[in-house]
């Protein structure tokens, strides 16, 4: 079917397979930070926004995105970083691979919740799993983060 | 000494590319053209292929090969990515007529797309006779099915196997007269417990791509952790000449032991060998789960034999192991069972470890962070725990009195010697930090939820002793800044910016100016890869010993262009200079970029081996508090401390995080991962909604604090972390869930299920 | 994994209907494709009704109405959910999985499916709730549940009488996102009770008999007693029936209790 897909502010206007998910065509454009982790919607690695709200792209048919808005850790690049930062001061990341998927969680969190306890953080993030480091790491960098609000200073959204 | 880099929190080399989402991984850099690869599985536990219908659907559109039994090498071989010999049996073909598991792969598929490869696995024709499959590893022994009846099955050298027996291999090990110290004991205590075949749930499922390149070799991009015995098996299984097959390693996504088995590499190959064809394989997560390889699964029973007093007398350990289908890494995880929790309380006693590992015909089990040594941890220290209750000893105490001493030969870990070690520090520092005085056994809070606190104590090794080897070479370029180029495989842990701060350290030089190298077995110097807690120690040692030469050579290179002796010659990082002159100098920059070009110039490079005769053990003591809900026997960890003793922690960031992330999986196992089949042998735990590795809200935040010691034999004192970190939390929790309930639960996982109905007995 | 002909969205629930009844076996109506994707179906035409304005949370006539595309997390963070029934709605989905997770998965494919799993369909059967279906018309929960799924028909709402009831919801889990081992919601409304309980792992049923327990006065403990002995409860995976029972117990117990003291506090 004919598709309208706007990535990160760009259209794409393409002919996809019916039962393409949302995480081919992402990677086929050359997203490369959408990462499959499982084929039953667990672990997270694959999330990405549309219109804003963190999904799992694995899971999500490309048809239902016609007409959307996506946005990859490619389109959110600079508050990524500065995040990235943090994770990598802790050497939190570890192996990366769930990564991507992890920070487009945190980058989504901290604009659907404002001021929020330390349980409800992790509550919103139960849905990323991680099999290096124990979360602890994680939990640190997002502390840090959380107390120096880098994204005022840096102006963004 | 004052360290610069080496004991210093620094970054990731890689953590901006990892966080910032880059194509780094193997399946980002796979060539547009690559035909698609997926493996047509057997369904049955065990069965002899009939037939294989395969013209329908070769003829399917796009269809490039499809290959079964009767187009692969009739070569056995085996898996296991170990240095060769390897101890493991040769007892595998790429396909074979007989499946062993369901999840055998029985054909090839190959093809332009993944649709056309769907359409033309599910017109393949298999028929099947159907054999009785061995799938309680207890009744394998002598079982009127033999799994392994083939004439061609080979070892090296002998592991006290019997594959008419369905034994992969069998043993003891002793030292005095075990029977005769147990019957002069005040107090014994005897058990049989039991792990499962946890999976190591990584999360880049295995993968891999190969090509053949303008000089017709095949090159195989993969994500491993054993480039060069990857290459070594590769020729081996394919009857190619070693030269002809290059291994690149790009960064990985987790491996834990599970990628030091080959597993997707050789399909993609064959592929590329028969159509001249990019190939690539990216394994899904139930076929992760269901056919790759995965902890032993293990029932150990153990007798321990103690003096009213405490001193412990007499250790009597049996371990029966799970194979699998194949016998990778089966001689070898069994010896850590013993030989890694035995010695702890050795120091006085008479042991006796014995082993068998049996052949079933469920999936290939294979190495998974801790490589038997948590099987064995989860037994003895269970047995520890209960001794203390039967002493009326606390169980810190109890550990105390019977720690091996430094100094000491170690008769239960191949007789080497006790080089350092901060165990007791270990213990008391845990002890502070969970509150054991207040806490032990255990606290109520309220009318139906008891907190209880638990503990254990492990150690593991440093590397493979006369083993494991590793090679590095660090180049001198021209501007002044320098290439380490190693063979150890980086896959999330760090290891190529711990090796890097090494290589600053000794150069004095900042990490800005060190590149580390991603493995390629065409370019980069040997090493055995990453596993058995190996890197730091070994290939670590080889760094220094290269940055050391290169040092020499770049003082008495400088000692040259200044015309002065090369004795008074220093090299302070930035420039050569003449120790009693110092104003006669000459910087790096300028000296590096008159080695390259002119005449007489030499290029300079240093390259240094390391093999490490003795595996310094690592030491950790775990603590765990857990609360349980008496109603429901729903079990939470709300606190659980781990007091390492890794020597000189090398990077106190990634090393905590190590620490960290292995508790993390250690509770998973303790409590969670269930690996299941069902009476057909079909596993029912392959994915992650049946098969529960800890999310965030499942943990505590896992509190970590290091003992130093000095190891004198390892890189600036550093010992492993990679595997002891995994060890304790099963025995702990176990002990912990005992004395929040009264409850013994001896086989994992300790579910709410378990305490439940446990309370009623 | 799944495979789609035609991927159609209607634009109006007509034409969804109609392109439904022309092949209901091979045609289908997709909900959040979460679970969809765990199988093998081979849809020729898949109607996705997002464009039809069904993800909408209504309180009207004294109810309120859930529309089939509202998503799980929907239920937890609109303010007209979580101020009803002491929040139980947004607190039984909670658990499953991940944000990310119920920002897919609806509230029509969750209680269309008749999961036995479901938290939302056991929390939602201890309310007052009736489900409208495009040809069946509205009709309890309860008697929805117990019939065989009708693939020629679709959800479009799940209503929910708004009559102020308190009720309170438990379940155990064998990790904190996984699905429960046993799920147990109970409401009341001016001395009348309803016991609901899910994952047995079979789908959820009331228990009329705890229900009866409480409304005589019986109490929390004999409740959970009757529940335990009333309804079945099997094995699978995550536990063994035995152990359910004695769940089922506690929970219910505990369950009614909270709800208890929520009403006495008004």
């Amino acid at each position: 079917m004919k598709v309208k897909i706007t990535v990160n502010g760009m259209l794409y206007n393409k002919h996809i397979p019916n039962d393409m998910m949302l995480l081919e065509f992402l990677r086929k454009y050359g997203y490369v930070s959408v990462k499959r982790g499982c084929d039953t919607s667990n672990c997270g690695l694959c999330t990405v926004w549309v219109e804003g709200k963190p999904v799992l792209s694995c899971s999500y048919p490309a048809a239902r995105a016609d007409g959307k808005q996506i946005t990859t850790l490619e389109g959110v690049k600079e508050e990524a970083a500065s995040f990235g930062r943090y994770m990598t001061a802790q050497g939190a990341e570890q192996c990366g691979y769930c990564s991507p998927g992890f920070i487009m969680a945190v980058l989504a969190m901290r604009r659907e919740l404002t001021d929020p306890t330390e349980e409800e953080i992790s509550q919103y993030l139960a849905g990323n799993l991680c099999r290096c480091s124990g979360y602890a790491g994680q939990t640190r960098a997002l502390r840090a983060w959380l107390k120096d609000k880098p994204w005022e200073k840096e102006g963004q959204a | 000494m004052k360290l610069k880099f080496v004991n210093q929190p620094i970054p990731k080399l890689d953590g901006a590319a990892l966080t910032g989402g880059k194509g780094v991984y193997t399946e980002d850099m796979v060539p547009r053209d690559c035909l698609v690869v997926q493996v047509l599985r057997s369904p049955h536990a065990f069965a002899r292929i009939k037939s294989i219908r395969k013209d329908a659907a070769s003829r399917v559109p796009g269809i490039s090969c499809i290959l079964t039994w009767e187009d692969v090498p009739q070569i056995r071989y085996t898996l296991a990515g170990q240095s060769y010999p390897e101890p493991s049996p040769y007892d595998r073909y790429i396909l074979e007529r007989v499946v062993r598991y369901v999840g055998d792969p029985v054909a090839i598929v190959a093809g332009r797309d993944k649709d056309c490869v769907a359409k033309a696995m599910g017109m393949i024709q298999v028929k099947y006779d159907l054999l009785n499959p061995v799938l309680d590893f207890e009744q394998a022994l002598d079982h009127p099915s033999v799994i392994h009846p083939e004439e061609d099955y080979f070892h090296h050298y002998d592991i006290g196997g019997n594959p008419s027996r369905n034994l992969v291999a069998s043993g003891s090990d002793a030292h005095g007269d075990v029977e005769s110290a147990l019957e002069a004991c005040d107090v014994v205590v005897e058990g049989t417990y039991y792990t499962k075949a946890n999976a190591q749930a990584m999360m880049e499922t295995f993968r891999t791509y190969t090509y053949l390149d303008h000089n017709r070799r095949l090159n195989v991009v993969s994500s491993t952790q054993v480039p060069f015995h990857c290459r070594r098996t590769i020729a081996h299984a394919l009857g190619l000449p070693k030269g002809m097959v290059r291994v690149v390693k790009p960064r990985i996504g987790g491996g834990f032991g599970a990628k030091q088995t080959l597993v997707s590499e050789l399909f993609p190959a064959l592929v590329t060998l028969r159509t001249g064809k990019p190939a690539k394989i990216v394994y899904t997560r139930k076929e992760s789960f269901q056919a790759s390889n995965s902890r032993h699964q293990m029932r150990v029973h153990v007798k321990v034999g103690a003096m009213q007093d405490g001193t412990i007398k007499a250790v009597d350990m049996h371990a029966l192991s799970n194979a699998g289908a194949y016998g990778e890494h089966a001689s070898t995880t069994i010896g850590l069972v013993g030989h890694k929790s035995i010695p702890l309380y050795a120091r006085q006693a008479d042991f006796r470890f014995s082993w068998d590992v049996v052949y079933t015909n469920t999936m290939a089990a294979g190495a998974f962070r801790g490589y038997g040594a948590t099987q064995g941890c989860f037994a003895m220290e269970s047995a520890i725990n209960e001794l203390a209750v039967k002493l009326n000893m606390d169980p810190a105490q109890l550990r105390l009195k019977n720690l091996p001493q430094v100094g000491e030969t170690m008769p239960a870990y191949y007789n080497e010697p006790l080089t350092s070690c901060a165990l007791p520090q270990c213990i008391r520092r845990g002890m502070e930090l969970i509150g054991w005085q207040e806490k032990y056994p255990c606290v109520k809070v309220d009318d139906h939820r008891v907190r209880g606190i638990g503990m254990a104590v492990t150690m593991q090794g440093s590397g493979i002793s006369a083993v494991d080897t590793g090679a590095v070479t660090i180049k001198l370029n021209d501007d002044g800044y320098y290439t380490l180029m190693i063979g150890a495989t980086d896959m999330g842990t760090g290891c190529d910016t711990i090796l890097a701060q090494m290589a600053a350290e000794i150069l004095d030089c900042p990490m800005e100016r060190i590149t580390v190298d991603g493995v390629d077995t065409d370019h980069s110097p040997f090493d055995t890869g990453s596993y058995a807690s190996s890197t730091t120690y070994v290939t670590g040692t080889a760094v220094v010993k290269a940055c050391t030469q290169l040092k020499e050579q770049i003082a008495a290179e400088g000692a040259r262009r200044l015309n002065i002796h090369p004795e008074r010659a220093e090299f302070d990082g930035d420039k050569v200079y003449d120790r009693t002159h110092p104003e006669t100098s000459i910087t790096l920059c300028k000296l590096a970029q008159s080695l390259v070009a002119g005449v007489g110039p030499q290029w300079l490079t240093a390259t240094a081996s390391h093999c490490s005769p003795t595996s310094p053990p690592p030491f950790m003591a775990g603590f765990a508090e857990v609360e349980v809900d008496l109603e429901t026997g729903e079990t939470k960890v709300v606190d659980y401390v781990g007091v390492v003793d890794c020597g000189t922690v090398v990077n106190k960031n990634l090393a905590r995080v190590q620490a960290e992330g292995g508790i993390a999986q250690g509770i998973g196992m303790a409590l969670l991962e269930d690996i299941n089949y069902d009476p057909k042998g079909q596993m029912v735990n392959s994915t992650f909604m049946q098969y529960k590795i800890p999310c965030r809200t499942d943990l505590p935040e896992i509190r970590v604090d290091f003992e130093e010691s000095y190891e004198p034999n390892g890189p600036f004192g550093a010992k492993s972390i990679g595997e002891v970190v995994i060890n304790t939390p099963s025995p702990a929790i176990a002990h912990a869930v005992y004395n929040a309930t009264g409850v013994r639960v001896h086989s994992l996982p300790i579910t709410a299920e378990k305490i439940l109905m446990g309370r009623e007995d | 994994m799944y495979t789609i002909k035609s991927y159609v969205f209607p634009e109006s629930l007509e034409e969804a209907d109609e392109l439904l009844q022309r092949d209901c076996r091979n045609n289908a109506i997709l909900g959040g494709c979460c679970w969809l994707k765990l199988g093998r179906r081979r849809i020729r035409s898949a109607i996705d009704l997002s464009k039809l304005g069904l993800d909408q949370i209504e309180v009207r006539d004294g109810f309120l109405e859930l529309g089939a595309c509202v998503t799980l997390r929907q239920l937890e963070t609109n303010p007209h959910v979580t101020a009803r029934f002491d929040g139980i709605l947004g607190r039984s989905v909670s658990h499953i999985v991940g944000v990310q997770f119920r920002n897919c998965a609806t509230v029509g494919g969750s209680v269309f499916s008749r999961f036995g799993f479901s938290d939302l369909t056991c929390a939602l059967l201890a309310l007052d709730t009736t489900v409208v279906l495009q040809r069946g018309g509205e009709l309890p929960l309860a008697e929805f549940l117990a019939s065989p799924i009708a693939f020629n028909d679709i959800l479009l709402k799940v209503r929910i009488r708004d009559d102020g009831r308190h009720a309170a919801y438990e379940s155990v889990r064998r990790s904190t996102t996984d699905f429960p081992t046993l799920a147990v919601a109970v409401s009341c409304l001016e001395g009348r009770w309803k016991v609901s309980v899910g994952a047995r792992p079979a789908r959820a049923v009331l228990s009329d008999d705890a229900a009866r327990c409480l409304e005589s006065g019986e109490g929390p403990a004999a409740a959970g007693a009757a529940a335990a002995n009333e309804l079945v409860y099997g094995s699978d995976l995550r536990a063994g029936g035995d152990y359910r029972k004695k769940l089922a117990a506690v929970l219910v117990r505990r369950a009614a209790q909270t709800c208890m003291e929520r009403e006495n506090k008004g």
